[in-house]
């Protein structure tokens, strides 16, 4: 019996030794995990995953603490690469939230009274201007994220939708036309 | 007898060469409107130098090269520009892009051509931004700035220049025409590019069903004065790529994503060769090109016709379209595409106009369930598996399409020639390929905007710390002002709230006469909307007024 | 040699741990969705199993004896548990993702049917160190090849036109099943 409880102890110990130098040896500084998934998310800096821009949400996902289907601007694709990258199953965007087509924000030049709000709400300094002065754009830059819009005192922001040009232009899906057999 | 090295894979398609290539090539006649496309080459799309209601002259410069990988676009003729603006152009998408649109004014008066007769003396540099200046491109149909392909990197030699003279598409005889009938002019524009080169050999690759055009190089290549070696090269598509040229003639295989030049050889197609001669001999810019018209039209034959040329002007040019017609191809029939809009003008890279009829261009059959024959991969020249990609292009699996090395297809279409459960394989990967590109484009924006808000999240942090510090000196300061002096201090502050209160006051006051900017001459019905808008705001004000006095 | 040969031979294919003994079925199912996965799985699993059956063999013969024989399982389960704890430190280090990836099915290695099933089967079967650390080697061999093959497959039929009520899980069982009838053809390949 005795025999047994000290075989049972001593191997208990020297295991636990080897964990603790292992659990020192091979120490996580920290999680690389994030910027994989932040390489995935647009970086549209929408907010409305209901983090403060991309790098959060990503650091979010990374701890478990929120799900992924929570970024409208990825959309369906950005569910599905997050899912493959985590090994999870890939879900619809989370209710209420949709994607839309990209677009990007226009100031209407007629209406714009200088007030450098939406300068300071843009996430990505896309907008140019200073006090009094008319503010404009910068198309190349704006991800669409709409955060412009509700600082606004004069509502002359509006979003428009990219048309495809032929530099952007993609081939379709092979879509096969279906063809009755026979006209009645 | 050269050694030849028969690439893998390929097809030999009906060739329908008979019906274009028996009429010598015809000079279109001056047409009363020309539209010349921006985006007429790989890259930049020029950028437009002239506006509505400018007259140009014939070969005068009407869009500058737009970044290193651009090149010009140039007047066909006199005339008076109509418009700036996206017009339909050639492209399988049928979208409209920036073109100019030119009224011919019948003199056709040129530009003073400065001929380039002294090349040998000038400067390579130099001598390569005339040939940009003067829009030269491939006119294969990849149409790459041939500045570009001139120019041999200090570290790469390039020993071999090959002239793809194969024309495996059917039905197209442009370049065979030429080569006929220019052999001369072509071989001239050759001895530019091997000088520029420094090319130690020349091989013209002639398909072998081309024997006229073969002779006629091969007579004038005896007088060329330069190493120079006409091919011929068994007929079978696809031998006109430049990937199966260059491994036909050397026997040097192309690694996956190099360039030709990474293995030492260059290849120009004839016609390039040719607007290159033109461009040296005459200084004429690229504003002219050979394209064949045949298919379903009275006349098929080779027509000489300027860049900007519509296509609809074209075909009646060859006779125009006979009864039954069912469309037009732009391209050959394997790799052409159908053409949405006849107005869409006549562009460096167009080569052929194929007017389709339902007896020589039945519509594809119903595509049936992939059997797993393998007959696509025997048929690739690039040693791919086309089932394996289609696999993956139709489930979307776009990471394992490009595992499978989606982006070294060609897009030749021998796999869906060969097809006998006749899939479009082909749509899927070129669907495949633009969606990948697609993606790229996204994660090149999305980490752009991610440096960019980095730099914002640093930036208010910064604005912050600094308002901060101001601040704790101010405090600083004031606290030992006050320790200073507590006497003094009412009176004083009392003066300062009376400044404040004026300033405030005249604040207002200009706040109510302030007048938006940049509001004259506005239309009325943008007037009537800021007169909206400003009402809505004194609404607001209003209300926010009251319930400051019910809190009060 | 040849005994050693024909062991290892026997344990992969015949005698696979998977398809003919149906052990470690919980993460043949649960992680062979991708084929990266399945490897990374595949070679911590031969790794645990290789180094669990020397050690076992090692803690029966020196350590416990026959009289405390009554200690096998107890001690089996410590020393597999350690092994597998130490795994999952050095991928964790080495790999966040496929750490992640393998979730719970990482430390589920040590409740795993097939690591335990191994060193006490080649007790049952009184085997020398050598050929102990053969057959944990073998069965570990058989476990991967197996794991990565039917990653393999479903990872094309996740690009397959399968009709919508046999996707996911079905056809994963219906492919499983085939597999296993497959590898019932290997029973002839040694006595």
């Amino acid at each position: 019996m005795i025999t047994a409880i000290l075989i049972m102890a001593g191997g208990g110990l020297l295991l636990g030794a080897v964990l603790g130098w292992a659990s020192v040896r091979y120490r996580v500084q920290e999680d690389p995990l994030v910027e994989k998934i932040d390489a995935i998310l647009p970086q549209t800096q929408c907010g409305q995953c209901g983090f403060p821009g991309c790098k959060p949400y990503a650091e979010a996902i990374a701890k478990g603490e929120a799900d992924i289907n929570r970024c409208p601007p990825g959309g369906e694709d950005g569910v599905k690469r997050l899912a493959e990258l985590l090994g999870v199953d890939p879900k619809p965007l989370d209710e209420g939230l949709e994607h839309k087509p990209k677009a990007v924000a226009v100031i209407d030049e007629n209406l714009c009274i200088g007030c450098t709000l939406c300068i300071q709400a843009c996430p990505v300094d896309a907008i140019v201007g200073a006090a009094k002065q008319m503010h404009v754009i910068i198309a190349d830059q704006c991800t669409g994220c709409e955060l412009c819009l509700p600082p606004c005192p004069v509502e002359c922001i509006h979003m428009e939708v990219i048309r495809e040009d032929i530099s952007r232009w993609k081939w379709r899906y092979p879509v096969i036309p279906l063809h009755p057999v026979r006209q009645a | 007898m050269r050694k030849l090295y028969p690439f893998p894979g390929g097809v030999h398609p009906p060739e329908h060469k008979s019906e274009s290539n028996g009429r010598p090539i015809a000079q279109a006649p001056l047409l009363p409107r020309y539209v010349v496309p921006l985006r007429q080459h790989i890259g930049n799309p020029a950028k437009p130098v002239v506006k509505v209601g400018d007259r140009v002259l014939k070969g005068q410069m009407i869009g500058q090269p737009d970044g290193y990988v651009s090149t010009a676009v140039h007047a066909p003729t006199s005339g008076r520009v109509v418009a700036v603006a996206p017009q339909p152009v050639p492209h399988p998408s049928g979208i409209a892009d920036l073109a100019i649109a030119i009224e011919a004014d019948g003199e056709d008066r040129a530009i003073e051509y400065q001929p380039l007769l002294d090349w040998r003396s000038m400067d390579p540099s130099t001598l390569r931004n005339r040939i940009r200046d003067l829009g030269l491109a491939g006119l294969g149909g990849a149409v790459f700035p041939s500045y570009i392909k001139l120019n041999p990197k200090a570290a790469a030699r390039i020993p071999t220049l090959i002239l793809n003279g194969a024309e495996c598409e059917p039905w197209i005889t442009c370049d065979d025409r030429l080569m006929r009938e220019r052999p001369h002019d072509i071989l001239r524009g050759i001895a530019v590019m091997q000088a520029l080169l420094h090319a130690e050999e020349v091989l013209v690759g002639i398909e072998d069903n081309k024997p006229e055009a073969m002779a006629a190089m091969q007579a004038a290549a005896e007088h060329c004065g330069f190493p120079l070696e006409v091919v011929a090269v068994p007929t079978q598509y696809p031998a006109g790529g430049g990937k199966q040229l260059t491994y036909l003639l050397t026997g040097k295989e192309t690694p996956s994503g190099a360039l030709s030049t990474d293995i030492g050889v260059q290849v120009f197609n004839i016609g390039t060769a040719y607007s290159l001669y033109r461009a040296i001999e005459f200084g004429e810019p690229v504003i002219s090109r050979v394209v064949t018209v045949t298919g379903h039209v009275a006349e098929p034959q080779n027509i000489e016709v300027r860049i900007g040329t519509p296509i609809a002007d074209l075909i009646r040019l060859a006779g125009g379209e006979l009864a039954g017609a069912s469309g037009r191809l732009i391209g050959g029939p394997m790799m052409g595409f159908d053409l949405r809009d006849d107005a869409a003008p006549v562009t460096k890279s167009v080569n052929c106009v194929i007017v389709k009829n339902p007896i020589l261009f039945p519509p594809p059959p119903p595509p049936m369930p992939c059997i797993r024959c393998g007959e696509c991969a025997r048929a690739c020249p690039a040693l791919l598996q086309p089932f394996e990609l289609y696999w993956y292009a139709k489930a979307r699996d776009f990471g394992k399409a490009q595992g499978y090395q989606l982006f070294d297809c060609i897009e030749c279409g021998c796999c869906s020639y060969v097809c006998p459960s006749h899939i479009p394989l082909v749509d899927y990967f070129r669907y495949g390929k633009s969606e990948i590109w697609a993606r790229e484009r996204e994660m090149q924006a999305a980490e752009q905007a991610r440096k960019r808000h980095e730099f914002h999240l640093f930036r208010e942090e910064r604005e912050k710390q600094e308002k901060a510090d101001k601040l704790a000196a101010k405090a600083a300061e004031r606290l030992k002002q006050g320790a200073a002096a507590p006497a003094t201090a009412d009176p004083e502050a009392e003066r300062k709230k009376a400044i404040l209160q004026a300033a405030i006051e005249r604040a207002q006051k200009a706040k109510a006469n302030i007048q938006p900017r940049n509001v004259d001459n506005v239309p009325p019905d943008v007037q009537h909307e800021i007169a909206e808008i400003e009402a809505r705001r004194a609404r607001l004000r209003e209300a926010a007024h009251a319930q400051d006095e019910d809190k009060a | 040699m040849q005994d050693y040969l024909l062991l290892l031979i026997g344990t992969v294919f015949v005698n696979n741990i998977v398809m003919s003994k149906i052990l470690g079925l919980c993460p043949f199912m649960g992680v062979s969705r991708k084929l990266e996965t399945s490897l990374g799985l595949g070679a911590a699993t031969a790794f645990v199993l290789t180094l669990a059956s020397g050690a076992s063999y090692i803690i029966d013969t020196y350590l416990l004896g026959p009289e405390l024989g009554y200690l096998r399982t107890l001690s089996f389960i410590v020393t597999i548990a350690a092994i597998v704890g130490f795994t999952e430190m050095f991928i964790k280090k080495t790999s966040p993702v496929l750490f992640r990836v393998l979730g719970i099915y990482l430390p589920l290695i040590t409740t795993n049917c097939a690591v335990l099933g191994i060193p006490l089967l080649s007790v049952m079967q009184g085997y020398n160190f050598v050929e102990a650390l053969l057959f944990g080697l073998g069965g570990a061999l058989g476990f991967s090849l197996v794991l990565i093959l039917f990653a393999a497959m479903r990872e094309r039929l996740e690009a397959a036109d399968v009709p919508p009520v046999f996707r996911g899980t079905s056809i994963a069982m219906v492919t499983a099943g085939l597999m296993s009838l497959a590898f019932l053809g290997f029973s002839g390949l040694i006595k």
